[in-house]
C-alpha cells in the first residue's frame, strides 16, 4: 500500500498537475475562442525553453525562473494570436485549428533552430527524497509541482469567481452571444484567455523539465493526454480540466500498478490510457464530467 | 539503355510527388468533401505501409511474414486495413464539431505508434522490415525498377484521382459538398449526415494507406523512423490548401508544386553557414509553416480554386 502511494500515485498525481496545467489553457481557448488549440504543447516547450535560458544566463534555479518563463510564453502566444489566429477569426474555427497546427511546427522548428535538439536538464545532480511521517518518500520536485497546482487551481478558482474579468470569461464561455449582448469586451477576454492559458503552460512546460528533461517534443507528446484532460473536464470548466488532468495522470500512472504480479496493461502502452478515456468520454458523454459546452 | 543522372533525380522527384498526390487526393476526399479534420494522416500512411509490408515481404525469423503475397493484393489489403481504422474513429467522432475529430485523430496517430514500436512480433518493433519488393522486380532490375515504380506510382494516382473525380460529380458528392457547406440544412432534407462524413472519412483512409504501402514498396524497407510523421501530416495539408481545397486537379497540382519547393529549400539550405547547415531542417519546416499560415490568410482557395461540378440533368425527365 505505501509502495502504492509512493511509486505510483504521488508520480500520478505529478503526471496529473502537468497535464492539469496545459489542460487548463486548451479548456479555455477551445470553450471562449472556440478551437482547439494545437499549439498548445509547444508554449510549454516554448516556456521550458525560456526557463532554461534563464537557468543558464543568470545562475537561478529553475522555480525562480517560471516568472520569466511565463512572460515569454505569454509574449509569444499574444504575437501568435495576432499574427495568425486573428485574422481568420471570420471564418469557420476550423481554419483556426489548421493554422495552429501549423504554429505548432513553426514554434517547434523555432526551439530547434535556437536551442538546438539535445536534451538538457535545469539541475545536474540527485536531489534526496522527502519522508513524511517516515513512511512517505517523495521526490522534492513531485511535492514542488503538486503543492505549487494546488496553490496556482486555488488562485484560478478565486480568479474565475471573484474577478469581473473571470467572471466576464466565464460568460463568454457559456454563451458568446449573450456576453456580447452584455457588452463584454471580447477582444479583452480574449486577450486574458491567451494570457491565463499560456502562463499556465509555461508553468507546466518549467514542471516536465523539473520532472524529466527539457526536449523539444516535450510538449507536442503531451498534447493528446491534455486533449483528454479538457474533454473529460468540460469544455470552457478550467477547474473541470485541472480534475480531467490529476484524473487521466493518475490514471496512467496506477494501470502500470502490478495486481497478482502482474501489471495491468504494459507500462510502454501507458500514454493509450489517455486515448481510450478521451474515446470513451466522446462515445458516452462528450459533454465532459462538469457538463461543458457541447459544440 | 543509359539514362543520365539528372533524369533519375526527376524519377526520385516524381515518384515522391506522386505518393504525395495520393496523399493529398485522399485528404480532399476528407477535408476538401467532407470539412473533416484529419491530422493524424500519418497514421494511417503507416498503417497501409505495415500492412503491404508484412504481406508482401520475404520471410523472417524476427517477426510475421514471408506471405509473399502479389502486391496489388497487398496495396488492396493495405487501404482495406486503414480504411478500417478510419471507420471506427469516424463512428465516433463525426456527430461532433470538426474540433473533435482532429484531437481524436491526433490519438489515432499515437496508438498506431505505439502499436508498431511495441508489437515486436508483428512489425519487428523499431528495428523495422526489410527486404520489401518493388513490382515486377524480376523482369525489371537495378535503375529499370525505379523507372517502372514511378510510372506504377503515377498509374495508382490517376486510378485515385478518377475515384475522386467520380465520386465528386456523383450525387453522392453534391451532398457531400451541402453537408459540408450547412449540415443542419442537408439534415432538414433528410440526409444522414453522419453516415456520408464516415463514407468520406473512410473513403480518404483507404487512399492514404494505398500511399504508404506503396512508400513501403518504395523504400523497400519501412520502420518507425523510416519517415517523420508530423512531416507527412503537414506537408499534406499544406499541399492541398495551396493546392486547392475542393479541387483534385489542385490537390494533385499542390502535391506536386509543395514538394518541388520543399525539395528546393533542401537545395538552398544548403549553402547556410556550416554551423547552420546541421539546423536547416528545421528552418526548412519553419518556411514551410509560414507558407501555410500565408496560404490560408491571402491564398485560401488555392492554385486551382474549387468548382462545383456542372449539374447533368437528363432532357427526357
Amino acid at each position: 500500500m505505501i509502495d502504492f502511494i509512493n511509486f505510483y500515485l504521488i508520480p500520478g498525481l505529478t503526471l496529473g498537475s502537468i497535464y492539469a496545467l496545459g489542460a487548463v489553457g486548451i479548456s479555455m481557448i477551445f470553450g471562449i475562442l472556440r478551437f482547439a488549440h494545437f499549439a498548445h504543447g509547444d508554449l510549454m516547450t516554448v516556456g521550458a525553453y525560456a526557463a532554461l535560458t534563464a537557468v543558464w544566463v543568470l545562475g537561478i534555479p529553475a522555480l525562480a525562473a517560471i516568472p520569466i518563463a511565463i512572460v515569454f510564453t505569454c509574449l509569444v502566444a499574444l504575437m501568435a494570436d495576432r499574427l495568425f489566429y486573428k485574422p481568420l477569426r471570420d471564418l469557420p474555427t476550423i481554419y483556426t485549428v489548421i493554422a495552429s497546427f501549423g504554429v505548432a511546427l513553426m514554434l517547434r522548428s523555432l526551439v530547434q533552430t535556437f536551442w538546438g535538439t539535445d536534451s538538457e536538464v535545469y539541475m545536474t545532480g540527485f536531489q534526496k527524497p522527502v519522508v513524511l511521517f517516515d513512511i512517505f518518500r517523495v521526490a522534492t520536485r513531485h511535492l514542488q509541482i503538486i503543492i505549487a497546482t494546488a496553490l496556482l487551481t486555488l488562485a484560478l478558482h478565486l480568479f474565475l469567481s471573484r474577478t469581473q474579468m473571470g467572471k466576464s470569461m466565464r460568460a463568454v464561455a457559456d454563451d458568446p452571444a449573450l456576453a456580447s449582448v452584455a457588452g463584454l469586451d471580447t477582444e479583452r477576454v480574449i486577450r486574458w484567455t491567451w494570457i491565463i492559458g499560456a502562463g499556465l503552460a509555461a508553468i507546466a512546460g518549467v514542471f516536465v523539465g523539473l520532472d524529466t528533461d527539457v526536449h523539444t517534443n516535450l510538449g507536442w507528446n503531451l498534447l493528446l493526454p491534455m486533449f483528454a484532460a479538457a474533454l473529460l473536464g468540460g469544455i470552457g470548466k478550467p477547474l473541470g480540466a485541472i480534475a480531467g488532468g490529476l484524473i487521466i495522470g493518475v490514471a496512467e500512472e496506477i494501470c502500470t500498478y502490478p495486481v497478482f504480479g502482474e501489471s495491468l496493461i504494459s507500462p510502454s502502452y501507458k500514454t493509450a490510457i489517455a486515448f481510450v478515456i478521451m474515446v470513451l468520454i466522446l462515445i458516452f458523454r462528450p459533454q465532459g464530467l462538469f457538463k461543458g459546452r457541447l459544440m | 539503355m543509359e539514362l543520365p543522372g539528372f533524369v533519375f533525380y526527376f524519377i526520385t522527384f516524381f515518384t515522391m510527388g506522386g505518393i504525395y498526390a495520393i496523399l493529398c487526393l485522399a485528404l480532399n476526399m476528407q477535408w476538401g468533401f467532407g470539412g473533416l479534420f484529419n491530422a493524424g494522416i500519418a497514421g494511417f500512411y503507416a498503417i497501409g505501409a505495415y500492412t503491404g509490408a508484412i504481406l508482401t515481404a520475404a520471410g523472417s525469423d524476427d517477426h510475421v511474414g514471408g506471405f509473399g503475397l502479389p502486391i496489388l493484393i497487398g496495396l488492396v489489403c493495405a487501404g482495406i486495413a486503414s480504411g478500417i481504422v478510419g471507420w471506427m474513429i469516424a463512428r465516433i467522432c463525426v456527430r461532433l464539431k470538426a474540433d473533435y475529430l482532429a484531437m481524436a485523430s491526433i490519438g489515432i496517430a499515437e496508438i498506431i505508434r505505439l502499436a508498431i514500436v511495441n508489437e515486436e512480433w508483428l512489425t519487428n518493433g523499431s528495428l523495422g522490415i526489410s527486404r520489401i519488393p518493388r513490382p515486377l522486380e524480376s523482369v525489371f532490375s537495378g535503375r529499370q525498377s525505379e523507372v517502372f515504380f514511378v510510372v506504377f506510382v503515377w498509374i495508382v494516382v490517376a486510378v485515385t484521382f478518377l475515384v475522386a473525380r467520380r465520386l465528386q460529380v456523383s450525387p453522392w458528392g453534391r451532398v457531400m459538398r451541402a453537408i459540408r457547406d450547412n449540415d443542419a440544412a442537408a439534415a432538414s432534407v433528410g440526409k444522414d449526415v453522419q453516415r456520408f462524413r464516415t463514407e468520406t472519412f473512410v473513403v480518404g483512409a483507404i487512399f492514404m494507406g494505398v500511399a504508404g504501402a506503396l512508400s513501403a514498396h518504395y523504400f523497400k524497407f519501412f520502420s518507425p523512423d523510416a519517415t517523420e510523421p508530423l512531416l507527412i501530416t503537414f506537408l499534406a495539408w499544406v499541399m492541398l490548401i495551396a493546392g486547392g481545397s475542393g479541387n483534385n486537379i489542385g490537390a494533385v497540382a499542390g502535391a506536386l508544386v509543395i514538394w518541388a519547393i520543399w525539395s528546393l529549400t533542401e537545395v538552398v539550405t544548403q549553402q547556410l553557414p556550416p554551423d547552420w547547415a546541421t539546423r536547416s531542417s528545421y528552418i526548412r519546416m519553419l518556411l514551410v509553416g509560414l507558407l501555410l499560415q500565408f496560404v490560408l490568410q491571402r491564398f485560401r482557395s488555392g492554385l486551382f480554386p474549387e468548382k462545383s461540378p456542372k449539374l447533368r440533368v437528363s432532357d427526357d425527365r
